[in-house]
């Protein structure tokens, strides 16, 4: 204790102390965090509505009912779970095979990259299921996500009007208001973008076939393809945010290094 | 190196009468005894302490290599520079951990560059911290006055060159250069001025929606024009916003429309009647809609709000579909749609100007009146 308390006025003792103090805030986070039940049953091979139908009463049923109708939760106007009518197999192939649902708790908005829980057979049952109860988007055919069809050029045009606004100019993501975020697009296979779009997943709003064509997602699709493959001209991309990143850069090891020579400069030779 | 102990700087003051009352800070805990010295003693400069490279010539020649071993760093980043600005191609990429593929040739020009440049300031900053000489000199102050013989000799040479040019006798020469160097001086100010531009006149307050080209020193007249889509420029009907959509929009005439070729459209001024015509067209359920005026401007529940700030002109185009605000990216001002679009957050002080729609002969959206109000951040004469 005394060799302790005799450091406790060394240089590193604070960093030493932080460094401690947010492992510690972590691994409590990490001990409490709300974990998913794990209520799967066993994997089902054939997609029919029966089957989807039994999977739904015991995986989603609990927010959003037992008839997909939607649960208040009687706390003001939140809801448990909202209404699935209308919302088609393509929502249930968004919302589950990116691992958004089913979600680990309540929060602010589902995550964007999740675990994905259920083989894609028995997200297909769930998702017949659905679809049976009233009509909604479909998955699309592979044809319509192909993004060697797609013209990037003028997705990108696209792109620029219609997403960047949310999803930034680079498909990095971006904030919206009260901790909701539109999330970065990398990484997003061809299908759930094209599904994104058609569905409008929370608080994205929908963009129907009316608004952009299948040939209009299509190039937006290959637009973002061609931006994830191309490479970084400008060297490291800093997450592609603009200005607040890259003057956070600058500040830091910019100015940190004006510094450190500027001590090196001052201090006398041995 | 004696020199220092010898020479003080401010020794002159008498330091005997006052020693050993200044408490140093080193000393620990002093019970003062309440009194000030008169004066304070000059502590002089601290005693010159000699470098390694100084005292050993081991350590000199040690130095000496570091310097040189730097400057020749400095040679090999400029001969790579050199060799590598004509060996890569311009195309050619390369993965690099933390980075990712990048260009090949930016970072390999850009490390021999630094390399070379960096090698020249460490090497001279490290040859003189180790072998320049370093021992500690004051030089004193000395007065910048010059000699009163000195000054009263330039008053003389000036008052002489006047009276050998005689523009004191020639009063002529006098006032026509000092009008003419005068006058020389409109130009550069015209220039600046001039280059200004037109006045906006009433540009500001009207757009595109007012029936057209709406530039300074324009008056457009009226008319419905459709509400077409951005960037593709093909109209709008009623029936495709369904509930949660949105729909960026540009007025007719603007862009060029691919189902009617022959129809016109801007030439000129484009981005200007672009940055005020923004719209956003969003369908509500029309029983959330509260205000009267908003229901009755839109088309069962298809209103068009103007995309434009009303804090400093940004495009307010992010829509959440769920709670119906609208945000502004640059300052997070949130305008709430279902309550005509006032702010509910931000520094944004004034409502989106909405739009007033209607449906055409042919189901297409178009505007029923230009915009009420001018559109965007406040200006000098907004009415």
């Amino acid at each position: 204790m005394n060799a302790l308390a005799a450091r406790r006025r060394h240089p590193a003792a604070i960093a030493v102390l932080l460094i401690l103090g947010l492992f510690l805030t972590g691994a409590v986070y990490a001990a409490f965090a709300p974990k998913p039940a794990d209520a799967t049953t066993k994997a089902l091979p054939a997609q029919t509505v029966e089957e989807g139908k039994e999977l739904f009463r015991a995986n989603c049923a609990s927010c959003h009912g037992l008839n997909a109708e939607g649960r208040e939760t009687g706390n003001g106007d939140k809801v448990a779970g909202p209404s699935l009518a209308g919302v088609g197999a393509g929502a249930v192939e968004f919302q589950m095979g990116t691992g958004r649902m089913p979600l680990a708790g309540p929060m602010v908005q589902a995550p964007s990259r999740g675990e994905v829980k259920f083989t894609q057979d028995e997200i297909d049952a769930i998702g017949t299921y659905v679809a049976s109860l009233s009509p909604g988007p479909e998955r699309p055919s592979a044809e319509a996500v192909d993004p060697t069809k797609g013209d990037p050029a003028k997705g990108g045009e696209l792109f620029r009007v219609n997403c960047a606004m949310c999803h930034n100019f680079a498909g990095a993501g971006g904030a919206l208001t009260r901790g909701k975020y539109a999330p970065a697009l990398g990484g997003t296979t061809d299908e759930h973008i094209y599904l994104a779009m058609t569905t409008g997943p929370q608080s994205m709003p929908v963009f129907n076939d009316t608004n952009l064509t299948p040939e209009s997602k299509r190039d937006i699709i290959a637009f973002l393809n061609t931006i994830e493959d191309s490479p970084n001209q400008g060297g490291m991309t800093l997450g592609s945010l603009g200005p607040v990143s890259e003057g956070l850069f600058a500040w830091v090891f910019g100015l940190g290094l004006l510094v450190a020579c500027a001590v090196w400069l001052g201090s006398k030779s041995a | 190196m004696n020199e220092q102990e010898t020479h003080h700087p401010g020794a002159e003051v008498e330091p005997a009468s006052t020693h050993g009352t200044a408490v140093r800070l080193d000393e620990g805990h002093i019970v003062g005894t309440g009194g000030l010295p008169e004066r304070f003693t000059n502590p002089g400069l601290p005693a010159h302490v000699a470098r390694a490279a100084d005292l050993d010539e081991a350590a000199a020649a040690r130095a000496e290599k570091q310097v040189a071993t730097l400057f020749g760093l400095s040679i090999l980043g400029t001969l790579a520079f050199i060799v590598l600005y004509f060996a890569i191609d311009l195309d050619q990429t390369v993965f690099v951990p933390g980075i990712g593929v990048t260009n090949a040739s930016n970072l390999a020009l850009g490390t021999t560059m630094a390399l070379g440049m960096l090698g020249i300031g460490f090497g001279a900053v490290h040859w003189a911290k180790t072998l320049m000489p370093d021992e500690e000199a004051v030089e004193e102050r000395h007065p910048l006055r010059a000699t009163d013989e000195s000054r009263d000799r330039v008053v003389q040479v000036l008052a002489e060159g006047g009276e050998t040019s005689q523009i004191t006798r020639r009063p002529l020469i006098m006032y026509t250069m000092g009008g003419a160097l005068g006058l020389f001086a409109v130009p550069l100010v015209l220039q600046v001025a001039g280059s200004l531009g037109p006045m906006p006149q009433k540009s500001l307050s009207y757009t595109f929606w007012n029936g057209g080209p709406s530039g300074p020193g324009e008056e457009p007249e009226f008319r419905p024009l459709r509400l077409m889509r951005d960037p593709e420029g093909t109209p709008v009907k009623a029936e495709d916003v369904t509930i949660g959509s949105v729909f960026h929009i540009m007025p007719e005439g603007i862009l060029p429309n691919p189902d009617d070729p022959e129809a016109e459209y801007l030439e000129e001024h484009v981005l200007e009647e672009k940055a005020k015509a923004a719209v956003i067209l969003i369908r509500l359920e029309e029983n959330l809609i509260e205000s009267k005026k908003q229901r009755d401007w839109g088309h069962q529940g298809i209103v068009a709000y103007s995309k434009i700030c009303t804090h400093v002109g940004c495009p307010v185009g992010l829509y959440e579909q769920q709670t119906h605000h609208l945000l502004c990216p640059c300052h997070q001002s949130t305008f709430d749609v279902k309550q005509d679009c006032k702010v509910i957050f931000g520094p944004a002080k004034r409502p989106l100007p909405q739009l007033q729609i209607t449906v055409d002969d042919e189901g297409y959206l178009v505007s029923a009146a230009p915009f009420a109000e001018a559109v965007g951040p406040s200006f000098w004469e907004r009415g």
